[in-house]
């Protein structure tokens, strides 16, 4: 690191969160570098940032700036960018669809009753899903009944032809509006696979079919994969309920071992929470001096375990890096996604053992427990024993005192219930208070954390002024984290709600912010916008709902992709922080607000500044509203028996 | 839910539950497990566990189910902070609240304690109550109840309220006292009557006796909506869209209040309180606000009918006593009556007659003879009660119709008694209305503002002369006579086969969704309530209302009364559930039956023949079932041949189950409606030439088995064990 970059790197002024200031000085002091300064040293590449550098072809690669309009082969800079574009949600696809894929090989591996100690959590939801996938539920059994949906699950992303089996569950109107429009993804391994070849050189180039790919592409994660995760996540570790626990880096124990579990998903972490609290292991811990073991989580694993077991998440994706700095870390157990190389060198100056367990993601040299998910326990007692005994190594810590309490757990069947109880769950009054008002909209705030922005600063003003704005908020994800962090997830928070929304919240108990999960969990949120539809006032689609999703701190193609998938679902997108990676076409970043509007009903826009986003939310909000005219109060109507007989029982 | 609120009600319900679980433990050592548990006369069971859980109950150790499932519905009370969600836990809470209390109360039963009924407190409604009254809720002469908990601030003030919600036609259930003091003791005290024929009906003194009119609506959702015992999302919605019901709370909220009111509220029945407690605004369980608190007295029940989202159509009348059908069932004592008329003691009859626009001044109300100050307290008095009409759209046939409504319309004056029709009519009128002012002028007020009012469509104009002097009544009643005569000749015409149009009544579809009656001259709709002219005269004031022509179109089967019109109709309107029906039979596709029937037909396979059972009757029928088990089996609108729910006319009809042979099939009917029948079926066992065959038919005396009625009709040669089989 040069004294130039070491003047202008001012820890104190990359996050809002007091704890990164207070590790920042510690990986100084030690001279490690973070991703905080590297995004300070590296500067992005401004010709790629904007989606205007293609490098498809080795007759490029092509920078289509200045006088440079077109590349070598004569591609446009729609083309482009949108074809950039669309590489980037085919990858983002790909990543939730893998991880969805992966939960139905470990669902039929246990149904199938080749896991040591394996268990379905949820049968309920089992059979629920069943429903969707139109599988026959009567006389079977648990495991019989999970293998026919591993199966079913299994077969769509090999499917050729034909659609995927979610598509059913989208509103009726949605389902034959992408019917029209030849966007029904037919197998999702098939519109990954064509979005790569439909951006390979020379073959589609005309921006518009290339973004409704985009838009195919992403559904068949948003419909497909990603909802298969969330769907079979819930039936092998049960579908949350809400639970208390804490967020940040004072999460941490001085006095027991630390494991952090990271990355996105929960079968090893939910096999190490139970590893942690098997006599043997915490007898050896003790005989180290630990008094226990103690598991935090970073990034979706954190909220995967935090959602289901309410396991703290010790911080967003930035974190990482930070955790370690700590010196209290025994174990960092990655698997995959969003997970920096740069944690080998921060894990190499501190006792921390960091252990990559996925066959798919060997992160630099770290040492590797690749998990067998035929005996994903054995892998975990192994991983929580290296962690115990690494105790006796751990030498200066230093845990920021910083913790805030949280609820979270928010699921589609718990919103459900929450509103009406076992025996009247329903989303009827979430949808009659945002007809009469008291909810001005509904507003998805969603996605990572990025160093290219001060971390948490545009989450936490967005929420903040959404809740403010009577807006009732969701989060998934690193905004889950930061939203929990920065203690808007407590029930009290209400207090800085407007007036209205925090009426809604006392009378359920609710934070005016829910926590519904990871990033691969934002399918709950199509769930949740889907039944809205059918409950009635809202209109009969997605599209049109008083809805609004964003992204204040995105980073990521995941990140892309699930903002496709969404505006191609109908919602209206907000992604800001950076900005557009589709911004050197004007046409193409118009034609994703309006061209997109008109076609889908959704669209994606990207807004830098917090304040603008809040403004431009509100704005769409108001717009549905008045599509809806649920903008001025509705008379009471009074019911007599001719008016009674109209009403459904 | 307030967290306050969502405290107390959890807190109320662990306080219920723990109690019943000692009193179910005590009843169980006392009685010992295995012993019988039940509500009086319901084929319900307990019907609230029933309809939500679809348990039945019918001994003491099945409680322990019903228990277990509440303990697992019941939550812990909400932390100071960082609470979890607590609505749908609370309202858990108030689900199993309801169940427990039910528990309790019918514990009640068995170990009296406390007497479950006494000389104020009713206790549970059984299923005769439940289907008599329940058709008012059905017809909207009843548009919903009020469950008041505790007791006004005085018992003047609770007079008050009682008053106004039975103007407001409003059924009021009690129970629960604040601080010993009840609602329905206070209106003891100041000699209101109370009953179910007033819609005053005081269940109990604890709070957990509100039970009672939870069971009620779950009983409404089961036998009118045809929902199945523990389709528990169906039973809360129909209450929520149909029985419009509300909570008065009275005084100090309890938490045990608080636990029944969150049970209440999954009912869609919101709260409204007198006392200073928090409020729960926000719209979504209930139909609007959930909790509406602080309200005075004087404002209570405005407040609440706007709370519940009730639409209530009173006509303001100028008369000086209160006005609603509550006060239909009051009675007027002997020694309570000011001036007496009828009843076969002295000459008096009412008569509706149309003459020409011209010849009414409409509004005009003259009382020919002496007024009721101007005769002696205690007095009887000759009274004919003339009223002229007028209408562009008016026909002869509407006359009997309107002419009949007079009994109610007079009758639901307070103080004001009146029996029976034409010049077989006997009215007593109360000192206590007389005192009031109260004139025989006010009964044309009333007959004059509300024929006008309910017969819009048809009439225009109305005069009323009331005469009470002798000759002019007896001069007059001459011409009565002659109408009353020409409508029997008219009605004694007027059979299936001379008319081209049938009606169609889908009047109680509000609450029994999937059932249509075809309503014929020959056969009334099964309610009882509606004849062919009557649904011709509704059709009239009504043309998109609930009773439609229908054009009978071609006769498919004259002997099982199948037409091809009707046919058509009842699949339109029946969502295609029902293709085929005919008037006449009853195990060839009979006709559906909502919950309203008024006699239950039964097939008796063993007799070649059928039983009758009359909602009224309430013990054991030869067919192993109670009439409120068998109208599980009728009601809901599906057809269900060798079943079927009537009205009583059509018993006497000559087209009565004409199909399998008629009356003849009749094996067995409960005396008090053999007897009932007796003087209308007269003339149809002459025709069978069967004079004596009344007595054929076996009763209760005879037995409740189908052996002993087998042997009975055997040995006095009943017909039908000559007849066809009867299938």
């Amino acid at each position: 690191m040069s004294d130039d970059k070491k003047r202008t790197f001012d820890p104190d002024v990359v996050s809002i969160d007091p704890t990164a200031a207070e590790m920042l000085k510690i990986a100084e002091d030690c001279e490690i570098s973070t991703v905080f300064q590297r995004a300070d040293s590296i500067k992005p590449c401004s010709t790629g940032a904007g989606g205007g550098c293609c490098k498809l072809c080795a007759m490029g690669p092509c920078r289509l700036i200045g006088k440079h309009d077109r590349g070598v082969c004569g591609a446009d800079r729609e083309t482009v960018a949108a074809r950039n574009f669309l590489r980037q949600v085919a990858a983002g696809a790909a990543a939730h669809s893998d991880h969805g894929r992966d939960v139905a090989l470990t669902l039929r591996a246990i149904a199938s009753g080749e896991v040591e100690d394996g268990t379905i959590a949820d049968t309920v939801k089992l059979a629920k899903v069943a429903g969707y996938m139109g599988i026959d539920v009567a006389g079977k059994d648990a495991n019989t009944l999970a293998v026919e949906v591993a199966d079913c699950a299994l077969a769509q992303f090999g499917q050729q032809t034909g659609e995927l089996v979610y598509i059913g569950r989208a509103p009726e109107k949605r389902q034959e509006l992408w019917r029209s429009l030849g966007v029904v993804p037919r197998g999702i391994d098939r519109e990954v696979v064509e979005a790569m070849h439909r951006t390979h050189a020379g073959t589609d180039q005309n921006y518009k079919t290339l973004l409704d790919g985009a838009i195919k592409c992403s559904l068949a994660s948003g419909w497909g994969g990603s909802m298969l995760a969330t769907d079979l996540q819930d039936i092998l570790y049960g579908t949350p309920t809400p639970v208390r626990s804490s967020a940040n880096l004072g999460v941490l124990s001085e006095d027991k071992v630390n494991i952090l579990i990271h990355g996105h998903e929960p079968l090893l972490a939910s096999m190490i929470l139970d590893a942690t609290s098997e006599p043997e292991m915490l007898e050896l811990a003790k005989s180290l001096g630990a008094t226990g073991i103690n598991v935090a989580g970073i990034c979706c694993t954190a909220n995967e375990s935090l959602m289901r077991k309410g396991v703290p998440p010790a911080g967003n994706m930035l974190h990482q890096e930070l955790a370690i700095l700590t010196g209290a870390v025994e174990a960092m157990v990655v698997d995959v996604q969003c997970i920096f190389q740069g944690l080998t060198e921060v894990a190499d100056h501190f006792h921390t053992k960091l252990i990559s367990s996925s066959p798919k993601a060997c992160v630099g040299d770290s040492e590797q427990i690749v998990v067998d998910e035929h005996r994903p326990r054995e892998a975990a007692r192994q991983i929580v024993r290296s962690a115990v005994e690494n105790f006796a190594n751990r030498k200066e810590v230093h845990i920021p005192n910083v913790s805030e309490p949280l609820v979270a757990g928010f699921s589609h069947e718990y919103i459900r219930y929450m509103l009406g109880g076992t025996m009247r769950a329903s989303l009827t009054p979430l949808n009659e208070n945002i007809v009469n008002g008291r909810i001005r909209g509904v507003a998805a705030v969603v996605g990572c954390s990025s160093p290219r922005s001060v971390q948490d600063y545009a989450v936490v003003n967005v929420v903040r002024e959404l809740i403010a704005n009577n807006v009732l908020v969701v989060v998934t994800g690193c905004a889950a984290i930061t939203s929990g962090k920065h203690g808007l997830l407590t029930p009290e928070t209400m207090a800085f709600a407007g007036e209205s929304l925090a009426e809604i919240c006392e009378t359920i108990g609710i934070p005016p912010v829910l926590h519904m999960g990871s990033c691969v969990d934002n399918s709950r949120i199509l769930t949740v916008l889907t039944d809205m539809a059918a409950t009635g006032g809202l209109g009969d689609d997605i599209a049109g709902l008083p809805a609004v999703a964003l992204s204040p701190e995105w980073f990521s193609e995941k990140a892309l992709e699930i903002a496709t998938y969404a505006a191609g679902s109908g919602a209206h997108v907000i992604f800001g922080g950076v900005g557009s990676p589709v911004a050197n076409s004007e046409v193409v970043s118009t034609y994703m607000i309006d061209g997109w509007t008109e076609r889908y009903g959704g669209s994606l826009r990207f807004i830098k500044e917090p304040q603008d986003m809040v403004v431009a939310t509100l704005d769409l909000i108001d717009n549905a509203r008045k599509a809806l005219k649920i903008d001025v109060a509705a008379e009471r109507v009074l019911f007599d028996m001719d008016m009674r007989r109209e009403l459904s029982v | 839910m307030s967290k306050i609120i969502a405290s107390a009600a959890i807190r109320g319900a662990h306080s219920i539950f723990g109690k019943t679980t000692e009193k179910l433990a005590r009843a169980k050592e006392s009685f010992g497990s295995e012993h019988a548990i039940e509500l009086p006369n319901t084929g319900y069971y307990l019907p609230v566990i029933y309809g939500l859980t679809g348990e039945k109950v019918e001994k003491l150790s099945d409680m322990d189910r019903v228990l277990t499932y509440a303990q697992e519905l019941l939550p812990e009370v909400p932390s100071e902070h960082l609470w979890l969600p607590y609505l749908g836990t609370t309202l858990d809470a108030g689900i199993a609240t309801l169940l427990t209390e039910e528990c309790h109360e019918a514990l009640n039963y068995l170990d009296n304690d406390p007497t479950p009924v006494t000389d104020l407190w009713l206790g549970a409604a059984d299923d005769v109550i439940m289907r008599a009254k329940g058709v008012e809720f059905v017809d909207g002469s009843a548009p919903g109840f009020a469950a008041v908990v505790g007791a006004a601030p005085d018992s003047e003030t609770a007079v008050r309220l009682a008053r106004e919600m039975q103007e407001k036609m409003l059924y009021v259930f009690m129970a629960g006292h604040d601080n010993g003091v009840s609602f329905g003791e206070q209106l003891e005290t100041e000699g209101i009557q109370l009953g179910w024929d007033t819609r005053l009906v005081p269940f109990g003194k604890e709070v957990y006796s509100q039970i009672y009119s939870i069971g009620f609506a779950t009983r409404a959702a089961m036998a009118f909506g045809g929902v199945q015992p523990g389709d528990y999302e169906r039973i809360l919605a129909y209450n929520k869209s149909r029985v419009f019901a509300f909570v008065l709370a009275l005084g100090e909220v309890t938490d045990e209040w608080y636990a029944t009111a969150a049970g209440a509220i999954s009912y869609g029945f919101p709260t409204i309180a007198t006392s200073d407690i928090p409020q729960i605004l926000p719209t979504g369980v209930c139909t609007y606000e959930h909790v509406v608190s602080n309200i005075t007295c004087g404002e209570l029940v405005q407040k609440a009918i706007e709370v519940r989202g009730l639409k209530i159509k009173v006509t303001e009348l100028p008369i000086p006593v209160a006005y609603g059908p509550a006060f239909e069932g009051e009675r007027v004592r002997k020694e309570d009556t000011h001036a007496e008329a009828g009843g076969q003691k002295s000459e008096a009859f009412e008569w509706l007659r149309t003459l020409d626009a011209a010849d009414i001044t409409d509004g005009k109300v003259e009382v020919v003879g002496p007024e009721l100050d101007e005769i002696e307290e205690g007095s009887l008095i000759p009274l004919a009660i003339v009223v002229d009409v007028a209408g562009r759209k008016m026909q002869s046939d509407f006359e009997a119709v309107v002419e009949r409504q007079f009994h109610h319309l007079m009758n639901f004056a307070e103080g004001v008694l009146h029996m029976g029709q034409r010049d077989l009519i006997w009215i007593r009128i109360s000192k206590a209305a007389v005192s009031k002012g109260f004139r025989l002028h006010h009964l044309g007020d009333i007959l004059h503002a509300k024929i006008l009012d309910q017969f819009e469509a048809i009439v225009d104009k109305v005069q009323v002369t009331i005469y009470t002097d002798a000759e002019k009544v007896t001069e007059i009643r001459q011409k009565a006579l002659l109408t009353y005569a020409q409508r029997d000749e008219r009605m004694a015409g007027l059979t299936d086969d001379t008319v081209d149009t049938f009606y169609s009544c889908s009047l109680c579809q509000s609450f029994a969704p999937s059932h249509v009656c075809v309503v014929t001259p020959e056969r009334l709709g099964l309610c009882g309530a509606y004849n062919w002219l009557d649904a011709k005269a509704s059709n009239e004031l009504n043309p998109s209302g609930p009773n439609q022509p229908i054009a009978k179109g071609a006769c498919l089967n004259e002997l099982s009364g199948e037409w091809a019109g009707v046919n058509t109709f009842i699949e339109q309107t029946s969502g295609g559930a029902v293709e085929r029906m005919t008037c006449y039979s009853l195990m060839d596709n009979p006709m559906t039956s909502c919950g309203c029937f008024m006699v239950i037909i039964a097939l008796m396979p063993m007799c070649n023949g059928v039983m009758l059972v009359n909602r009224e009757y309430p013990g054991m029928t030869p067919s192993g079932m109670k009439f409120s088990t068998l109208a599980g089996m009728v009601g809901g609108g599906v057809q269900a041949p060798g079943f079927m729910g009537i009205g009583r006319g059509y018993i006497s009809s000559k087209k009565f189950m004409s199909a399998e042979g008629g009356l003849a099939r009749v094996v067995w009917m409960p005396k008090e409606l053999k007897d009932a029948m007796r003087a209308s079926l007269a003339d149809r066992l002459d025709e069978m030439g069967d004079p004596g065959f009344l007595d054929k038919i076996a009763d209760e005396s005879v037995g409740e088995t189908e052996d002993a009625v087998l042997e009975f009709i055997s040995n006095n040669g009943h017909p039908a064990l000559t007849m066809d089989p009867i299938f």
